[in-house]
């Protein structure tokens, strides 16, 4: 008899992101600067994509007969100052910056929602030790602590990723905690644990659903500052090797020569702005639509 | 916080520890510079004993921390052979100077911005301003820096590009530096305002005829700056995070480019002292943080 009433209950445990899902693609569509937002992500993310095809020329291809060169026909946005096409260096780089990010995003949002949802739901001293911890990871303004790990590591797409994600996580696990505390207390859940569900199919059909869309908001984001640390420490010389095309890096070559190529800091640079730009509006707009009366600020 | 601070320590002491190739290694290569592939084995072992290195790591963790606490010694640079608690006074006022004076900025151009943008809503300067600030946020820092010197320093030759001590110096690096919290401050500020405007105390202000001025500033900043506040806290962070490659560009000496230096240089224990330095500041500040609000929202004193 008990086993019929849970069953029961599980069936009807709450499918909200579907409904929600369909509802929040419609606002996406009713707000314009969206739209363009997300238009220019995809293509963004095709030209990162597809950059071996469509860039002219090899990015790494040293041609030191045509070093330092101004925007031409030949080279749309100059050489750097090795002869390096400028246009298939930032291409590529687009692909560095978005791979990267997206790892770090990704493995943040899979610890931070691990981590919160262990504090919040089982509480008591786990809720305890793991709070601390948080707090302990909070307490770095974030780039000095990525620059610290690097410095420990060594530079390094792995390394750059690992120091990353080391940093960001325990923002996701805060904003999680939270939100399981909120979450847990609802009557479905009180319902879910009266019908016997175990803990893990109550995180799983329960808490993890409900919470995802203010974590997506987190992600959306923070991918954009994620995107700007990486520019930062490559900048400083402390991110990726020497030979791997990136946006802070090639802007710290290009400031050599800034008084006679200016461009070559100009162009890298509007680049990161454009994407960071991007994840922006992207992310300003899912948090005013999945909460109006929201005060802003919060996230940053 | 002092607990925080204890855990920071062992942190970045464990991280300091971690590195590949042994800390006597680094010492002797830096002592030898130009004779590194003379370093032999034997003087690898001579200088772990005398600093101690061969022990376990808690063990020197705890050594050090005693250290600190009985004599103030945080250790000794390898490069500059100095204590590394003088190196880091020596760089602090910059720092201090610097971070100050951005945050200075942001808050006042940031808050009167806000309010500004708040009360023309939709109007076409809110539009402009928040375009503005959707920029503010997103440029990375060092880009900032380098249009500025590009544009001030090379094209219109109005202020130096490297440099500390002047006035003029501080221009660029502050303007720099301010840009992302001017605008993280403005946004807040505008939203924070605008909330607080439909308020029906506001309305009654309002009705009851009271001027414009008046009413913001009697009225709503106070309520309204409750959110600012704790954005200022965190901006905290993104300044001194910030502070770290402005320094370096403008050449300013301050801990920031002491931290870039001593990691290319495997410095360790300045590594070690400008964390701990910076996240010191940090803590410092959003205790302050803390206590403001705590003082401006009676809510939080007595719920």
């Amino acid at each position: 008899m008990d086993n019929v009433f849970a069953n029961r209950l599980r069936k009807k445990s709450f499918s909200l992101p579907e409904a929600y899902g369909s509802q929040f693609a419609k606002r996406v569509f009713q707000r314009k600067d969206m739209l363009f937002a997300l238009a220019a992500l995809l293509i963004f993310a095709g030209l990162a994509l597809f950059a071996p095809f469509i860039s002219p020329y090899d990015p790494n291809a040293i041609d030191l007969k045509n070093k330092n060169l101004g925007p031409s026909e030949e080279h749309i946005l100059g050489t750097d100052y090795l002869g390096r096409d400028l246009l298939s260096r930032i291409l590529i780089g687009a692909r560095t910056s978005l791979s990267i990010a997206s790892g770090v995003v990704l493995v943040s949002l899979f610890l931070g929602t691990a981590a919160g949802c262990a504090a919040g739901y089982y509480g008591g001293l786990v809720d305890e030790s793991i709070s601390r911890v948080i707090d302990i990871f909070l307490s770095f303004p974030g780039v000095i602590f990525a620059l610290t790990i690097m410095g420990a590591l060594g530079t390094g797409i792995f390394n750059l990723m690992l120091a990353l994600s080391i940093v960001h996580w325990a923002k996701y696990a805060r904003m999680m905690r939270g939100q399981v505390l909120s979450i847990k207390k609802q009557e479905f859940v009180l319902s879910a644990i009266t019908g016997g569900a175990g803990d893990f199919y109550i995180i799983r059909k329960h808490i993890v659903p409900n919470a995802i869309a203010t974590l997506l908001v987190l992600a959306t984001i923070d991918f954009g500052h994620v995107i700007l640390s990486i520019a930062t420490l490559s900048f400083l010389g402390i991110g990726l090797p020497a030979d791997v095309p990136e946006w802070g890096a090639m802007l710290s070559a290009g400031k050599e020569f800034m008084r006679t190529a200016p461009y070559q800091t100009i162009f890298p640079g509007l680049a990161i702005t454009f994407i960071v730009i991007i994840f922006s509006i992207l992310g300003d707009g899912m948090r005013d639509i999945l909460d109006p009366n929201h005060e802003g600020g919060e996230i940053d | 916080m002092i607990l925080t601070l204890f855990a920071v320590c062992a942190l970045t002491f464990f991280l300091m520890n971690v590195i590949p190739g042994g800390t006597a290694e680094l010492v002797l290569k830096h002592t030898l510079v130009g004779l590194e592939d003379s370093v032999s084995k034997e003087q690898v072992n001579q200088i772990s004993s005398r600093y101690n290195l061969d022990d376990p790591l808690y063990i020197q963790f705890f050594r050090w921390i005693k250290e600190a606490i009985v004599t103030g010694d945080i250790g000794t640079s390898y490069v500059f052979k100095k204590p590394v608690l003088y190196l880091l006074a020596l760089r602090l006022p910059a720092t201090i100077q610097l971070a100050g004076v951005s945050m200075v900025i942001a808050i006042l151009a940031g808050v009167s911005m806000g309010i500004y943008s708040a009360l023309k809503e939709n109007r076409i300067s809110d539009h402009i301003l928040r375009i503005v600030t959707l920029f503010g946020v997103s440029m990375p820092g060092f880009w900032v820096a380098l249009l500025l010197i590009l544009i001030f320093s090379l094209k219109l030759k109005l202020a130096p590009v490297a440099g500390y001590g002047s006035l003029e110096n501080l221009f660029l690096p502050a303007a720099a530096l301010s840009l992302h919290s001017v605008a993280a401050v403005m946004r807040v500020t505008r939203i924070s305002m605008l909330e607080t405007l439909g308020q029906e105390y506001i309305r009654f202000a309002k009705a009851k005829g009271l001027p414009l001025w008046k009413i913001v500033s009697r009225h709503a900043l106070k309520n309204a700056m409750l959110p600012v506040i704790t954005v200022i806290g965190f901006q905290m962070g993104s300044l001194l995070g910030g502070a770290v490659v402005i320094e370096k560009i403008f050449a300013w000496p301050g801990i920031g480019s002491l931290l870039v230096d001593s990691i290319s240089a495997r410095d360790l224990p300045v590594v070690q002292g400008c964390v701990l330095a910076i996240v010191t500041m940090f803590l410092f500040v959003h205790f302050l943080v803390d206590m403001l609000y705590t003082h401006l929202d009676p809510r939080i004193r007595y719920g």
